[in-house]
C-alpha cells in the first residue's frame, strides 16, 4: 500500500450529504475484474450527461459541464470535501479505488459510513473527520478561492487552511501507523499465525460443529 | 460475572488476539463469496503467493450478474460472463465450494447461507457485501466487508476489527394486522436515519421482533446497514433453532446437542447497559413507502410527499429538493396517487418463500394494472423457486400478468439485464432507493412484498390493508 504522510492540494467541493457508493461508482463498472481504471468513471451519473458502460470509451461521452469535478478550477484536486455520511451504501471497495485512481488522496467530511471508512485505509486514501462547522469553513474557503491549497498533515493530525487556521482530527493509532508506513495488513496478521492456530485448536473442542 | 450484550458475547468468543490498541484480531467462522467483490482478492492471493487459510469456511455463489431468464445458453453479456467465469475458475483453482449458476442451490448469497445451514447462530459471518447484516437474524455476528478484507479473510481466517458500540432497538408491543417485517425496518430507519446506527452493532428486540419468523427477522437485519449499522442482531430463541435444524450444513447428532446448548446462551443478559437505546411502539407502524433517494426518506402510505419549504435546516432542505427533483415528485402529493411503471418483488430483503406467499395472496385472481409495464417476481434461490412452484405460486403470479424469473439479485441493483429505464418508477421490495440503483434515471420506492403486489394490481400505491 502506498504511504500517506502529507498532502497539499486544492480541494474539490461536493456539497451533498449521504453521497452513496452507487453514486461514487455505479454498478455497471463493478463488472471489471481489475483493481485499476475506475477513476474515469468516478461519479459517473453526475459527471456525464449520457449513460456509460465498461465498453463505452469515456472520450466519446458528453461531460456535464455543471458537475464540480468538470469545472476547470477544481481540476487536479487531490482532496475532496463533502457532507455527512459519506460513502454510505454498498461495501464495494471500487468506490475507494475510483477515488484513488482519479487522483484523490484524502476526503474530508463530518462523518462516513463504516465500511467505506474502513476500505479507505486499506488503499491509502485518508478519510478525515472534521466537525460540521470546520467542514463548512472549508466549503467557504473553496468558494472564495478555489485555487488555494490546503494541507493535510497525517503525522501531526491536522488540516491547515491557506489562512493558517488549523483543525485537528482524530485517528486510530494502528490505522495511522499502517498509512504512514504503507504497511500490508495481511502480512502483519500472518505474523500471528500461531495465535490463529491456537484459537482454532481451542474452538475445535468448544464448538466442534464449526469444524465438522 | 458482568452482564454482557449479545454482541459482547459474540465478540469475546472470537477474539484471537487483543492488539492492545483498541483493535483485535477476530476469527471468522464463515466467509461467503460472490463474483463482484472477490476477483481482485483472489488476484491479491496469487500475487503474494498466498492460499486460503481454511477452505471449508468458504462458500461461493454467483448472484449479482446472473440472468433471470433462461440460462441454458449461458450469460449473453460478455462482461457479466467474464466476472462469473472468474469466480468459477478462482473457486476451482483454490478449491472453494461453489454453487454454480445452474445448480438448484444457487441464489442470492444472503438467501442461500441460511437456507443451507451455512449460517449458524454464534458464528462470525462475513461477505464482500453490505447486506451480510442479514445473517445477524440468527444471533450471528455478520457484516459486510470490502475486497481488501475479503482477501484478508481468505488468507488469514481473521479480520482486524475495532469493537463497535452497542445499540438496542426495541419494537414494543405487537404490530397491527397487515404490517410486515419490511414496514417495521423501514419505520425504524425513518426514525433513526441512515446514519443512526453508524458505529454501532444494533440488536433488534421486543415483542414485535420476537413474533417474526426467521424470514421476517432476516428482512429486518438485512436493512440494518441502511440504518448505518454494519451488523444487526436478533437473539437466538426456539424459532431460530427450529429453522436451523436439519439443514445440509447444520450440525447433526451429538454436535447438534452441544451446539444448541451454546446457542441458548446467545442473548443479551438481563439488565445489561447499551450505549444507546431506541424504543418504537409497534402499534404505531403503518405500511411504509419511500418517497426519496435514501431509505430514511420514508413515510406511511397514507401520508403526502413532504414539502422542503417546511424544513429549516438548509443542508437537509437541499437534500430533499434534490431527491424530489430526481424522483419527479411534487411536494404534498398523496403517496397513494403516485403512479408506477414497474414492480420488482425480490432481492435479499424480500425474496424468501414467505415474501412470495404474501405477494401471491394479494395478486391471486386479479390482473396487473394496464399502466404497469412489467411486474417481475425473482425468487431468492433455486430452492425457494422450487418450493413456490410446488405451492402453485408461479401460476398465481403468471395468471395475474406477473413474470416469474430465475433466482438472483436482478433489478435490486440492475447489474444484469433487468433494469429501469430513465424516468421509470418502480414499487420495489429491495433495500436501496439510491439514484440510479435500479438503472440510470430509474425511480425506486421501497415497500413490502404485499404493498408491491398491490401497487402492481392498482397501478399506484395503495394501503394493502384496504385492498381487496
Ligand atoms: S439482492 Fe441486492 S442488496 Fe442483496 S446482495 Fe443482491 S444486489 Fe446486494
Amino acid at each position: 500500500m502506498k504511504a500517506f504522510t502529507q498532502v497539499s492540494s486544492k480541494v474539490a467541493p461536493l456539497d451533498r450529504p449521504n453521497v452513496d457508493t452507487d453514486a461514487i461508482i455505479p454498478k455497471q463498472y463493478l463488472k471489471s475484474i481489475q483493481r485499476t481504471g475506475f477513476g474515469q468513471y468516478l461519479f459517473d451519473d453526475w459527471r456525464y450527461l449520457d449513460a456509460g458502460d465498461l465498453d463505452i470509451p469515456v472520450a466519446k461521452r458528453r461531460p456535464n459541464p455543471e458537475f464540480v469535478l468538470n469545472r476547470p478550477e477544481h481540476r487536479g484536486a487531490q482532496i475532496l470535501v463533502s457532507r455527512e455520511n459519506f460513502g454510505c451504501g454498498s461495501s464495494r471497495e471500487h468506490a475507494v479505488w475510483a477515488l484513488d485512481d482519479y487522483g484523490f488522496r484524502a476526503v474530508i467530511a463530518p462523518s462516513y459510513a463504516d465500511i467505506f471508512f474502513n476500505n479507505s485505509f486499506k488503499n491509502g486514501l485518508l478519510p478525515v473527520i472534521l466537525r460540521p462547522d470546520e467542514v463548512q469553513a472549508i466549503f467557504e474557503r473553496v468558494a472564495a478561492n478555489p485555487a488555494a491549497a490546503i494541507t493535510i498533515d497525517l503525522p501531526a493530525q491536522k488540516v491547515v487552511l491557506p489562512d493558517g487556521r488549523a483543525f485537528g482530527f482524530e485517528i486510530d493509532a494502528f490505522r495511522k501507523d499502517c498509512l504512514v508506513r504503507g504497511l500490508d495488513e495481511i502480512g502483519l496478521t500472518l505474523q500471528h499465525a500461531g495465535a490463529i492456530r491456537a484459537y482454532e485448536a481451542r474452538r475445535k473442542i468448544e464448538a466442534p460443529w464449526l469444524f465438522a | 460475572m458482568t452482564a454482557k450484550t449479545l454482541y459482547d458475547k459474540l465478540w469475546d468468543a472470537h477474539v484471537v488476539r487483543d492488539n492492545g490498541d483498541g483493535s483485535a484480531l477476530i476469527y471468522i467462522d464463515r466467509h461467503l463469496v460472490h463474483e463482484v467483490t472477490s476477483p481482485q482478492a483472489f488476484d491479491g492471493l496469487r500475487l503474494n503467493g498466498r492460499k486460503p487459510w481454511r477452505l471449508q469456511a468458504n462458500l461461493a455463489v454467483a448472484d449479482h450478474n446472473v440472468p433471470t431468464t433462461d440460462r441454458s445458453a449461458g450469460i449473453a453479456d460478455p462482461i457479466s460472463r467474464t466476472q462469473v467465469d472468474a469466480l468459477d475458475s478462482n473457486c476451482a483453482e483454490f478449491g472453494i465450494t461453489e454453487f454454480r449458476m445452474n445448480d438448484l442451490r444457487q441464489g442470492i448469497v444472503h438467501v442461500i447461507g441460511p437456507e443451507q445451514g451455512a449460517t449458524l447462530p454464534g458464528m462470525t459471518v462475513v461477505c464482500g457485501d453490505s447486506h451480510t447484516s442479514t445473517h445477524g437474524a440468527f444471533g450471528a455476528l455478520a457484516f459486510g466487508i470490502g475486497t481488501s478484507e475479503v482477501e484478508h479473510a481468505l488468507a488469514t481466517q481473521t479480520l482486524v476489527l475495532k469493537k463497535s458500540k452497542n445499540m438496542r432497538i426495541t419494537v414494543r408491543g405487537q404490530v397491527a394486522p397487515g404490517i410486515t417485517a419490511k414496514d417495521i425496518v423501514l419505520a425504524i430507519i425513518g426514525e433513526i436515519g441512515t446514519a443512526g446506527g453508524t458505529g454501532y452493532t444494533v440488536e433488534f428486540a421486543g415483542e414485535a421482533i420476537r413474533a417474526l419468523t426467521m424470514e421476517g427477522r432476516m428482512t429486518v437485519c438485512n436493512m440494518a446497514i441502511e440504518g448505518g449499522a454494519r451488523a444487526g442482531l436478533i437473539a437466538v430463541d426456539d424459532t431460530t433453532i427450529e429453522y436451523v435444524k436439519g439443514r445440509p450444513f447444520s450440525p447433526k447428532g451429538e454436535n447438534l446437542d452441544k451446539a444448541i446448548a451454546w446457542w441458548k446462551t446467545l442473548h443479551s443478559d438481563e439488565g445489561v447497559k447499551f450505549d444507546r437505546e431506541v424504543v418504537i411502539d409497534a402499534a404505531s407502524i403503518q405500511p411504509q413507502v419511500t418517497w426519496g433517494t435514501s431509505p430514511e426518506m420514508v413515510l406511511p402510505v397514507a401520508a403526502r410527499v413532504p414539502d422542503p419549504a417546511q424544513v429549516a435546516d438548509p443542508v437537509k432542505r437541499s437534500g430533499m429538493e434534490k431527491a424530489l427533483a430526481y424522483m419527479g415528485l411534487k411536494a404534498n402529493t398523496p403517496i397513494e396517487q403516485i403512479v408506477i411503471d414497474k414492480v420488482f418483488i425480490g432481492s435479499c430483503t424480500n425474496s424468501r418463500i414467505e415474501d412470495l406467499r404474501a405477494a401471491a395472496s394479494v395478486v391471486k385472481g386479479k390482473q396487473k394494472a394496464a399502466n404497469v409495464k412489467l411486474a417481475m417476481v425473482v425468487p431468492g434461490s433455486g430452492l425457494v423457486k422450487a418450493q413456490a412452484e410446488k405451492e402453485g405460486l408461479d401460476r398465481v403470479f403468471k395468471d395475474a400478468g406477473f413474470e416469474w424469473r430465475e433466482p438472483g439479485c436482478s433489478m435490486c441493483l440492475a447489474m444484469n439485464a433487468d433494469r429501469l429505464e430513465p424516468g421509470e418508477r418502480c414499487a420495489s421490495t429491495s433495500n436501496r432507493n439510491f439514484e440510479g440503483r435500479q438503472g440510470q434515471g430509474g425511480r425506486t420506492h421501497l415497500v413490502s412484498p404485499a404493498m408491491a403486489a398491490a401497487a402492481g394490481i392498482a397501478g399506484h400505491f395503495v394501503d394493502v390493508r384496504n385492498f381487496s
